[in-house]
């Protein structure tokens, strides 16, 4: 297959890609951050502690992400097929990434939400903003460089991610990488996709770092 | 006006409690700029966080305007917190957000529409000299207009009464100044009730009328700042007023230390009393400090000659304090 063959096909599993990560993304986002927000606040001198749930709701992280990707991808299969109806394609495959993002995600924003100076929520409770505020005003937007620095790490171990759902049949790169480059030995379609692959990374890296270092106001 | 009556904080530890206030009382008066001194641990963080309750005291009250801050929960512990401003140490500014966006963040919590909250954030910046850094972001600030902007937003819901946590702590001595004659300032024109806590005597020196010295959670003196600063022996005065270097040897005759007050201290004293009880007066040291606009001197000397004790006496007298060692 020439370089020109290969194009098509190529587009096609970069959108698969795209799509798969991005969707993920968005669900990780939407479901990690209020973890990570939780899990801070219900901390031991957090907005409103709450020992027991902090506990339960770390250990709950803790196994969402301590089970291997591609273990959690075929222990999903029955999830995935009530969710979506199908356990096969893009779609199918946001299921399983979206569920491991997010875990993943929640640590990630945690992190950066614990960097935010204490002196800060305190003073948002001395001018008198309620818990909500206090993570609205405060607590998000001051983490944000962080939240998106956690973002592009995310996306980054989305996209390797969404290589081995390709493995059983969700498409994208990772899926044409093992269909025409690893089983039928067709080098230049392996070194098409890893190339792309590179490219993608650099490109969310260099975003990530760009975004973050705009919401920096250093 | 804030009022705390026999206050106590204890924090749990573990297997101990550890007492952070032990039955601290004052008063606040209305317009007044009150000081709390204490060195670092001496619970003077503790205190001040109680009065608008970011930390809940274990027993006592706490009266801001006649309101019971303890007793107040939630929505209505938030709306009272509202009325009394609090600036800090590392001024507490939110990096995500322009001079004026945190200027407006207490009216965006009390619920100002915007374009009221425009105006009043140039007002506001305006008081304390910063129109020009409006869409600055505090990075780009230097330390002290970075609590001018502390200060703007502590005013911003014009509040009767402001908490100052060692606002000065973080700033060298010149800008220390600035944001002094600032508070000063406001507390002249507004009418502005402030207290503030600091390690930094010369701040008390400087701007408060009265002054309490808290030493492991207790009130140890308390008075105007004048009063303190005249008595022999206080924390003040110890304090404005260091011990002079002896370099070993104590002098000959009776060492004594002399504070003057007021008129007293521009009072021809030490030739009366040369002349009138015949003593012979050796100067070891001696300063003069205007606390509050007042002439506050003191003298170390030492003293011989037979009628001692009569010019001691006399001396208390013409109303100076006599402190002898």
């Amino acid at each position: 297959m020439g370089w020109f063959d290969l194009w098509p096909s190529l587009r096609e599993a970069l959108f698969a890609t795209l799509y798969m990560v991005s969707v993920s993304a968005v669900i990780a986002v939407l479901g990690g951050l209020p973890i990570g927000v939780l899990l801070i606040a219900t901390d031991r001198g957090g907005l409103f502690p709450a020992p027991l749930v902090n506990r339960v709701l770390s250990g709950i992280v803790n196994l969402g992400r301590s089970i291997p990707f591609i273990i959690l991808m075929v222990a999903l299969i029955p999830v995935t097929r009530a969710i979506v109806k199908t356990s096969l394609g893009s779609t199918a495959a946001i299921v399983p990434l979206s569920i491991a993002a997010i875990p993943f995600y929640a640590r990630v924003a945690e992190t950066a939400l614990r960097e935010v100076d204490r002196g800060l929520i305190e003073m948002a409770q001395a001018v008198g903003c309620n818990s909500w505020q206090v993570v609205a005003k405060v607590l998000i937007p001051e983490a944000l460089p962080g939240l998106v620095r956690g973002l592009t790490i995310t996306l980054i171990s989305l996209i390797g991610h969404s290589a081995m759902a390709g493995a059983i049949g969700g498409g994208g790169l990772g899926d044409l990488a093992i269909r025409y480059g690893y089983q039928r030995f067709e080098t230049d379609v392996m070194v098409a996709t890893v190339v792309t692959l590179i490219i993608l990374v650099q490109v969310v890296q260099g975003v990530g770092d760009r975004l973050a270092a705009l919401l920096q106001h250093r | 006006m804030i009022e705390i009556e026999n206050l106590r904080k204890e924090y749990r530890q573990r297997d101990r409690t550890v007492v952070a206030l032990d039955g601290v009382s004052l008063t606040v008066r209305p317009g007044e700029i009150f000081g709390v001194v204490g060195q670092s641990g001496a619970g003077k963080s503790t205190l001040i966080r109680c009065v608008n309750l970011l930390e809940r005291p274990t027993s006592g009250v706490v009266r801001v305007n006649g309101q019971d801050m303890t007793r107040l929960r939630g929505a209505e512990l938030r709306r009272a917190r509202q009325r009394i401003g609090m600036i800090f140490q590392h001024f507490n500014l939110l990096s995500s957000r322009t001079v004026a966006e945190n200027v407006a963040l207490p009216l965006e919590v009390m619920g100002y529409p915007r374009r009221e909250r425009q105006r009043r954030v140039a007002e506001l910046l305006a008081l304390v000299g910063l129109e020009d850094r409006a869409d600055a972001y505090p990075a780009q600030l230097s330390g002290g207009q970075k609590q001018r902007v502390g200060i703007a937003r502590a005013l911003a819901a014009e509040p009767a009464v402001l908490l100052s946590d060692e606002a000065t702590s973080a700033l060298d001595p010149e800008t220390t100044q600035s944001i002094l004659a600032l508070l000063r300032d406001l507390n002249q024109r507004l009418g502005l009730t402030i207290l503030l806590i600091t390690h930094e005597m010369g701040v008390v020196k400087e701007i408060c009328h009265r002054v309490a010295v808290l030493e492991a959670g207790r009130i140890v003196e308390s008075g105007t700042v004048a009063e303190l600063a005249s008595r022999p022996g206080s924390h003040l005065a110890t304090t404005l007023f260091p011990r002079p270097a002896l370099n070993g040897n104590r002098p000959d005759g009776l060492l004594a230390t002399l504070m003057f007050v007021g008129a007293a201290a521009d009072a021809p004293v030490m030739t009366t009393l040369v002349r009138q009880f015949s003593v012979d007066v050796n100067v070891l040291s001696g300063s003069i400090e205007l606390v509050q606009g007042e002439r506050i001197g003191q003298l170390q000397v030492a003293l011989s000659g037979d009628r001692i004790d009569e010019a001691l006496e006399w001396l208390r007298g013409q109303g100076l304090g006599v402190e002898v060692h």
